[in-house]
């Protein structure tokens, strides 16, 4: 495929693994926080290449990980209105929440529906006007402005039975929590390509700015995560910090001004609450009151009433995600925790931390 | 889930389009990138085109990597 193959060029990944082997010092603790990261660094066997004073660790930025547990279990509780189909990507099918799961809903024959987008679901609203479509609005800056093109395209049908349970998430906000927790001991970031093209560069500058790390934006492909990886550690060999796109041929500067237009017509800044890290401020968004008609909670007030807190769970997934623990030291990993039998979203997930090493690194 | 794939546009009728990857088409909105042209390459996540891929930068990049790898070796 173009624009992929070239970048998995073995010939250059072996190339710039030895660059890299020249130009690490001392020992580096590099953050991917996207999940895709996560996953392309497993499937790649990237680990294997890299410096021996080099690791990789996975961080906040698996949305489906990072759903809190109170978010799926709403979600989870609206499919119990009547009329009520729940839509959710596919990633989400199989995270438990404290009772069951969306595919365990689907078991017990509920009218649960996978769509590959948000578009795809206001279509389904279109075709059953006797249902009501609730879609699980879950994904970062990438994923959001597709979710508000549906909300407008939906109040442009005028339709009445679509609404979005809001749970999209912001990275900026919580790359913040996460540094100025300073439990997490990273050298530098490797900050999510696709998520730039909507919210641009220069929503990393407070990293180096406050907290003297270096970032790089960077794709997904081999040669992309080595040319992040690369450009860090030459960033800490030369003592700078600055936020370096080496993702040029899909994230431009400024980012795109028409996303900007399209989340702010349709959503407003919100606290969110976050796996592992709790409630951020501001860290999420909510769905304007011009569109409420398409709020699911704002439609459906009585699920959200009705929810008691999750009970403590043993899963560690929490600290995983603030990459304080890896996958392979969670009591839980591989033994009562497994991709068939997973007690938390990071073993769920294919983008999870820990299905990744499971499957790629055991 | 943030994974975005480099399609090709065959089709453009406003803001909605078709797109083709390895044989594969798919319908696919152009509202963030109204100046999208047919043949072009744009990264599509959940039917939407997020960002155009930019052969040039694209080829840049692998340039100066082939480029450093013959002054190396």
């Amino acid at each position: 495929m173009k624009f992929i193959d070239e970048f998995r060029d073995q010939a250059l990944v072996k190339d710039l693994a030895r660059r890299l082997g020249a130009l690490a010092e001392g020992p580096a603790t590099i953050m991917e926080v996207c999940g895709t990261h996560t996953m392309a660094a497993a499937r790649f066997a990237l680990k294997t290449i890299l410096p021996p004073s080099v690791e990789l660790i996975s961080g906040p930025g698996c949305p489906v990980c990072v759903t809190a547990q109170s978010d799926l279990d709403a979600f989870l509780a609206l499919g119990t209105e009547p009329q009520v189909v729940l839509v959710s990507f596919g990633d989400m099918l199989r995270v438990p929440g404290t009772h069951t799961s969306l595919e365990g809903l689907r078991a017990q024959g509920a009218a649960v529906r996978v769509v590959y987008s948000p578009l795809d679901a206001v279509e389904l609203a279109r075709q059953t006007p006797d249902k009501h479509l609730g879609f699980f609005g879950v994904g970062f800056e990438t994923t959001m402005p597709a979710t508000a093109l549906a909300i407008q395209t939906a109040a442009a049908y005028g339709l009445d039975n679509f609404s979005v349970w809001c749970v999209h998430k912001t990275m900026p906000a919580a790359l913040k929590a996460l540094l100025a927790g300073g439990e997490a001991r990273v050298s530098g970031l490797l900050c999510p390509g696709h998520v730039t093209t909507i919210i641009g560069t220069a929503a990393y500058d407070f990293i180096p700015a406050e907290f003297g790390l270096p970032c790089a934006v960077t794709g997904f492909e081999p040669v992309d995560m080595l040319l992040g990886i690369e450009s860090i550690l030459r960033q800490i060999k030369e003592g700078k910090a600055c936020v370096d796109n080496v993702y040029t041929r899909a994230v431009s500067v400024p980012a795109n001004p028409r996303a900007r237009e399209l989340l702010a017509a349709v959503f407003a800044p919100d606290d969110a609450s976050w796996r592992g890290l709790g409630v951020i401020p501001g860290s999420g968004v909510k769905i304007r009151d011009s569109y409420a008609r398409f709020d699911a909670r704002a439609r459906f007030p009585q699920v959200w009433e009705r929810l008691t807190p999750p009970p403590p769970s043993p899963c560690r997934c929490g600290e995983i995600l603030r990459g304080v623990m890896r996958p392979v030291e969670c009591p839980l990993f591989a033994k009562g925790c497994t991709p068939a039998q997973p007690l938390g979203p990071c073993m769920v997930s294919t983008e999870g931390a820990c299905a990744a090493a499971y499957r790629y690194e055991r | 889930m943030c994974l975005a794939i480099p399609m090709r546009l065959i089709e453009i009728n406003g803001v909605t389009a078709v797109a083709e990857v390895d044989g594969v088409t798919r319908a696919v909105r152009l509202d963030l990138l109204p100046e999208a042209a047919l043949g072009d390459y744009v990264l599509i996540h959940a039917g939407l085109a997020i960002a155009r891929v930019d052969a040039e930068h694209a080829q840049e990049t692998l340039s100066l990597l082939r480029s450093l790898a013959d002054e190396v070796y």
